[in-house]
């Protein structure tokens, strides 16, 4: 299967080197965009050469392409669009995965900003065109959740779920209760290590994982539910004092997601648990459970980021496609 | 209730069947198989959940079944939660709160466990609620939220489980 490849950051070249080192999937790249430049070859572009190209220059291909030019033109069955996310505007994202429904391709994401702003739109148009439109790396990373739903949970009503989609509140709230740090103390060092942005406040103020719940809340009750819905509450006005006030108690406090459309309950706040709650865990992980009517709650719990993490939910959607549509492998 | 009856067939099904007559529902009976051998009779402990007022009830019509009542425990706040609110506290006058809870007769707080830091920093408090059912706790809970949000505090509940 033929796959093109926008947006060259920290998951673009995740998936690139993947898709070079796992050679026997079955995957060619045919086309590849970063903001800058593109290039194209429907026999197969050298991977290697390319990125090398990216880490030396700063683009993997010719200055005068584009990405609209591999979306509009390359030889592609699947694209993968990875640009940066616009929780604010969707772009340009949208516009990739419109351009490349509109031409029949498939597409695989990991933009949060596309599907919880267009999602609706974006299936129906998949459906129209009679393409699949995937994006299992939107939420908690490398975790199968949008498979175990689709799949493994076939059948079930899906009830209520909640659950840890921030890694890097998660990482916070570990070190305030572990160390007795302040949440600034804390803040600072989830930055050194890499976890934090300069501005945390999509992180710490709920609203990453806020979206990650619109777009779950959409994928299995398709409720229409937007951003705004969701009665959110951050982290950044916890105090140490907090943290041991709950540890006294045998409990400790993390940013829980959760929603219960019965209950017409969609909330990120962060929440009281038990020690021994499957939801608590520390440093960066994402776990989350569902509640369903025949298998009773399950829980999940794995890598919500990282490069390679990304890649894996990626190409386990371009696989899903190439078995389910595409039979040239 | 602790409860003392006759060691002879049929006086335990005799001493609970009263209890789902008032409405009232079984959470544990411990049945100490010793009996006291000069009265021949023996002791029951039943734990249960009574709707209010029909206490008077039971009791007689326990009595007529020819049992005698030890000793009654009456545990009248079964739920529990503690919730963990961080902000101006004290600044913002928060007795009425308590009083608010306390006086609606079916929730009370039994628990402040309150850390201030300096002067002018925001505080943070565990209080502890028991109420008589899960509604009541919930429209305690209801009362704390409503009030923290007035009073810009930070309300951290616990995780229930959803469904």
């Amino acid at each position: 299967m033929k796959v093109a490849l926008i947006g060259l950051g920290s998951v673009g070249r995740g998936v690139a080197e993947m898709l070079a080192k796992k050679d026997d999937l079955g995957l060619v790249l045919t086309g590849i965009a970063d903001s800058k430049s593109a290039f194209m070859d429907p026999d197969g572009i050298d991977i290697t050469r390319v990125l090398a190209k990216k880490k030396k220059t700063g683009s993997c291909g010719d200055q005068h392409l584009s990405a609209a030019d591999v979306i509009k033109k390359a030889d592609y069955d699947a694209l993968v669009e990875v640009t940066p996310t616009n929780a604010l505007s969707g772009e340009p994202a949208i516009g990739h995965i419109k351009a490349a429904l509109n031409r029949k391709k498939h597409v695989v994401t990991s933009n949060k900003g596309p599907i919880a702003l267009a999602g609706k739109e974006l299936r129906a148009m998949a459906k129209k065109k009679g393409v699949s439109l995937r994006y299992e790396a939107t939420v908690a990373g490398a975790i199968p959740v949008m498979h175990t739903l689709e799949h493994g949970l076939a059948g079930n009503e899906i009830l209520a779920l909640y659950g840890v989609l921030n890694g890097t509140c998660n990482f916070i709230l570990t070190r305030m209760a572990a160390e007795g740090l302040t949440y600034e103390q804390a803040l600072m060092e989830a930055r050194e290590m890499g976890y934090a942005e300069a501005d945390p406040t999509y992180d710490v103020q709920g609203i990453d994982a806020a979206i990650k719940l619109v777009i779950l809340a959409n994928t299995i009750w398709d409720n229409g539910v937007k951003l705004a819905d969701v009665d959110r509450t951050g982290i950044d006005l916890l105090t140490p004092d907090a943290l041991r006030l709950a540890d006294e108690m045998g409990c400790t406090i993390r940013l829980i997601a959760e929603a219960n459309p019965k209950k017409r309950l969609l909330r990120v706040s962060p929440r009281i648990l038990d020690k021994n709650h499957p939801l608590v865990f520390e440093g960066t992980l994402n776990a989350l459970t569902l509640e369903t009517d025949m298998a009773k709650q399950i829980t999940l719990i794995g890598r919500g980021a990282g490069s390679v993490e990304t890649a894996s939910a990626i190409i386990g959607d371009l696989l899903y496609i190439r078995d389910r549509y595409v039979q040239r492998a | 209730m602790k409860l003392e009856m006759k060691d002879s067939p049929g006086q335990l099904v005799a001493a609970l069947k009263p209890i789902s007559e008032v409405g009232g529902n079984i959470i544990a009976v411990l049945h100490q198989r010793d009996p006291d051998p000069d009265n021949h009779t023996l002791n029951v402990q039943i734990v249960l959940d009574l709707p209010k007022g029909r206490l008077d009830n039971l009791v007689a019509l326990l009595k007529d079944q020819g049992v005698r009542i030890q000793r009654i425990g009456e545990e009248r706040l079964l739920y529990q939660r503690s919730v963990i609110l961080i902000g101006h506290l004290m600044h913002t006058g928060f007795s009425d709160t308590f009083d608010q809870i306390d006086s609606t007769g079916f929730a009370e707080m039994t628990e402040l466990v309150m850390s201030m830091p300096a002067v002018n920093e925001r505080s943070s408090s565990r209080i502890t609620i028991k109420a008589v059912s899960r509604d009541d706790m919930e429209a305690a809970l209801a009362i704390l939220r409503r009030v923290s949000q007035q009073k810009s505090l930070l309300m951290i509940e616990p995780l229930e489980d959803a469904a």
